[in-house]
């Protein structure tokens, strides 16, 4: 039973470590202009097709096809901020959900077109295959890379937020946007920037998950949902919100999928309203 | 000299802003060629009424009174469920049937309105999006009551008025649902067309002012949903005895979004956008069923995007302003 | 001195370490023409915005009639007689001022609710309404979309909207702001033919028209009361000069 709980959390950790890196970007952008992405799921995908073919038809390593991942939806992503998203800034939360559901839409219809709709294979290198013992407990090596990657994605953006000229910019512009452009920032372009960022991570979250969860054309618009809880959970503009509604989704997640399967999602969906109905601004939001 | 005098009232001016068209009444006219000319789209058309009523409860909340919702299909699910199981009890008079089953998705709108209202924003899309998908995994889990993915089966729906069976051909479900649809939309312009419809539309157009006058527009927005929620169990009601059955898809996600997409495409805020919207796209899904439903929604989001930046008003939006525009 | 009808008790409200409102305790009597006056950022709308319940003050007290109303929602606030207007039009875009006004006058009598009654049974709610625009000169425009109306015509329907609940006491802020100044003096002619008994404060940048219509001022710096007295007095007072005219043409 214990040993069941130790890997369940873990497992539920790794999971949630998977969902941070696929969302923190999306919750960054939210934060800065109330833009509310969900094509965000769609460039998530893009980076696991990215890492697809640069495994499978260019021959990478799957270690150096990550950076290919996260370069592609990066690129992509900023290419559709400034041509069109840039216009919908104002056009109120509905019209943005319409616009970027129906990119997801679109993708995954031409992700079905060009990959077909099975699950997408992955090469794994030798060393994240198997299990790695521990204190006699089998933990999935993967999983284990999973968690160091989020954590050193994590460490990075709270050091690039705290200590560099960049993210002390985008914390002026999260907190108070016309303050911000008072002080001379070009919030335009900072916020170009963090998207393309956010986005980025989505792309590597995307290339993470294909061994993990699998990689077909209904990925973007699957986990939508769990980045979307993530973000409003966990406040928007938060990483550290993120990082804990993350864990907490995961675990819950997992734990949920194996104690009681016959409930489904239905917890998830009901501690979600209850939090949100208690704290509309999320567990660490500002607003 | 009187032309000039009632132009100038404005008691003349709001009677005129209510009255029908001669174009509703064309519609409606049109409305019966099915019957006639074809037959062999019957079951079809009843799905698109039944679906254009469920477009417009949606309209009350989310065209009048700017409530963002994506997961109304839990009120039409919910409605759908209860008729289902009201005929499994033994009772299978459709017409309290359905009053019943609207009644029910009432009382469960009103109870949820209590939470819709406290929050805005990303709160409320997430609110509502996850109250639907937890009302989907509650009836999955459910499978003793809803009988799970296998759907309600059993359902037995006794003839309208002791007279109209529900025949094979669908005459019977789709002037049902006609009938029904008509008395949706009468009674829902009459809403509109009302002081409370006048102060849904206040709070859609300046949520901060509605305060500033004296109003209590938590609770106008309250009476919205409870009446929207109703109405959209109503339509699931309808599709549950016509059908005969009750499939989990009726809770889902899929609908949820769907009846957004359709009221967008058609124009919120009009009544006539919904059903118009409704039309369009199960017309077109019927038409394109061969095609594989990847590619479906492939134009979909393509039209999503298109209406969006081209016409924010939808259709029927661009359509009135267009004849607007020639008239002045 | 009768009771005053409007009354606040040393409000206090900072945002965070800035202290926007210090102390105030101002009081309106009946009938009374108060204006508020003082540089960029004394903190006038907010204290409009305290009194009338769109911020909650620190601390302090708002007496209405003598009753505490310092905890009251907003639109309880307003059906006890308690209205303002806007500096930036808040106004509903497209619907028309007949139907702007008209559902203000039906939320003042709770005839908003009534969702069976179709909206033209209303008539003598329809009547008033119209009644309060075309005193306000906007008769003509009744039935245009809000959104089409000129600036000035805005400005007007925003205090039509306010009329329309029937307040004892009226808080106007900057009702000429961004109104050309020809059209200004017509503005504050239609306040001063309000009816006497109502009590008024309004805000104001223009001093020949604050010293026109005011019969007291209120001198407003930094969150604080600097003075509070008739517009001869105010007018003469050197720290007013000094910190009003020297703000003003600085």
């Amino acid at each position: 039973m214990i040993g069941n709980l130790a890997i369940v959390l873990f497992d539920g950790l790794a999971f949630g470590m998977l969902l941070f890196v696929l969302s923190v970007g999306l919750s960054v952008t939210l934060g800065l202009m109330n833009f509310v992405n969900l094509a965000h799921g769609a460039f998530a995908m893009l980076g696991g097709y990215a890492t697809v073919v640069a495994t499978r038809e260019l021959g990478l390593p799957f270690l150096w096809s990550l950076p290919v991942a996260f370069i592609v939806a990066a690129l992509v992503s900023v290419a559709f901020e400034r041509t069109l998203f840039r216009r919908l800034y104002r056009a109120g939360e509905l019209n943005q959900v319409l616009f970027t559901i129906g990119l997801v839409f679109v993708a995954a219809a031409s992700a079905a077109y060009v990959f077909g709709t099975a699950q997408q294979p992955i090469e794994l290198p030798e060393f994240l295959r198997g299990v790695t013992e521990f204190a006699g407990f089998r933990f999935g090596s993967y999983r284990i890379f999973l968690i160091v990657v989020a954590l050193v994605i994590t460490g990075l953006l709270v050091l690039g937020l705290e200590y560099t000229r960049f993210g002390a910019q985008v914390r002026a512009a999260v907190d108070n946007q016309r303050a911000a452009q008072g002080l001379g920032i070009d919030v335009d372009s900072v916020f170009a920037m963090t998207f393309a960022l956010g986005s980025g991570l989505a792309g590597l979250g995307g290339a993470l998950a294909i061994e993990m969860v699998g990689l077909d054309p209904s990925f973007g618009f699957h986990y939508l949902v769990y980045m979307m809880i993530v973000v409003s959970v966990g406040g928007l503009g938060s990483i550290a919100g993120s990082f804990v509604a993350a864990s907490l989704l995961g675990v819950a997640d997992v734990a949920g999928k194996y104690f009681v399967p016959e409930l489904g999602a239905f917890m998830i969906y009901l501690v979600m309203v209850v939090i949100l109905f208690m704290r509309p601004q999320g567990l660490i939001g500002k607003r | 000299m009187l032309n000039a005098r009632t132009a100038a009232d404005p008691h003349a001016w709001l009677r005129r802003q209510a009255r029908w068209s001669p174009w509703e009444v064309v519609f409606w006219l049109a409305t019966i060629i099915p019957f006639y000319f074809f037959p062999t789209y019957l079951t079809l058309a009843s799905q698109v009424a039944v679906t254009a009523l469920f477009a417009i409860s949606v309209d009350l909340v989310l065209g009048y009174a700017g409530i963002i919702t994506l997961g109304h299909a839990m009120f039409f699910g919910l409605g759908a469920y209860f008729a289902g199981l009201l005929t499994k009890t033994g009772w299978g008079e459709p017409l309290s049937g359905l009053v019943l089953a609207g009644l029910f998705a009432a009382l469960i709108g009103f109870l949820v309105s209590f939470i819709i209202v406290r929050v805005q924003h990303l709160a409320l899309l997430m609110i509502t999006l996850g109250l639907g998908l937890l009302t989907a995994e509650l009836a999955n889990s459910l499978g003793w009551l809803t009988g799970g993915t296998d759907g309600l089966q059993g359902v037995d729906v006794w003839p309208i008025f002791s007279r109209f069976e529900f025949d094979l051909w669908g005459y019977t479900a789709y002037a049902y649902a006609l009938i029904v649809l008509f008395i949706g939309v009468v009674a829902s312009q009459r809403i509109v067309h009302s002081s409370f419809g006048l102060s849904l539309r206040g709070v859609r157009e300046n949520l901060t002012r509605m305060p500033a006058i004296g109003s209590p527009y938590r609770r106008h927005l309250q009476i919205a949903y409870t009446i929207s929620a109703g109405l959209a169990g109503i339509a699931g009601a309808v599709l549950t005895q016509t059908t005969e059955t009750v499939s989990l898809d009726s809770l889902s996600f899929q609908r949820s979004a769907d009846v957004v997409v359709m009221l967008i495409l058609g124009g919120t805020g009009r009544l006539y956008g919904a059903i118009l919207g409704a039309a369009i796209f199960m017309i077109a899904r019927d038409q394109l069923s061969g095609m594989n439903p990847q590619y479906w929604y492939f134009w979909i989001g393509v039209l999503l995007m298109v209406v969006v930046l081209v016409v924010p008003n939808g259709i029927l939006g661009g359509l009135s302003r267009l004849v607007r525009g020639r008239g002045t | 001195m009768s009771e005053p009808v409007l009354k606040t008790e040393s409000l206090h409200k900072s945002f965070g370490s800035l202290e926007v409102t210090r102390s105030v305790s101002i009081e309106l009597p009946r009938g009374a023409r108060h204006a508020l006056i003082g540089p960029n950022g004394a903190g006038k709308t907010t204290l409009i915005n305290l009194i009338t319940g769109q911020l909650t003050p620190d601390s302090g007290r708002i007496l209405l009639d003598g009753a505490d109303i310092t905890a009251t929602p907003v639109a309880a606030r307003v059906h006890r007689g308690l209205t303002r207007t806007f500096q930036i039009n808040t106004l509903f875009p497209d619907l028309t001022p007949i139907e702007a006004v008209t559902m203000a006058v039906c939320e003042r009598e709770g005839k908003a609710s009534q969702f069976w009654r179709p909206l033209t049974a209303h008539a003598e709610a329809i009547g008033e309404a119209f009644e309060i625009l075309t005193r306000l000169r906007l008769g003509d425009d009744a039935m245009r979309t809000t959104r089409h109306l000129p600036y000035g015509k805005q400005r007007l329907l925003e205090m039509a909207l306010a009329l329309a609940t029937k307040p004892k006491v009226l808080l106007l802020d900057e009702p000429a702001a961004g109104v050309p100044k020809d059209e200004s003096a017509m503005l504050f002619s239609v306040i001063a033919a309000l009816p006497e008994d109502m009590t008024i404060l309004f805000i104001e940048h223009d001093m020949s028209i604050v010293f026109t219509f005011a019969t007291r001022i209120v001198v407003l710096v930094s969150g604080g009361v600097l003075l509070e007295d008739e517009p001869d007095v105010v007018r003469s007072d050197p720290r007013v000069r000094e910190v009003y005219l020297g703000q003003a043409h600085g």
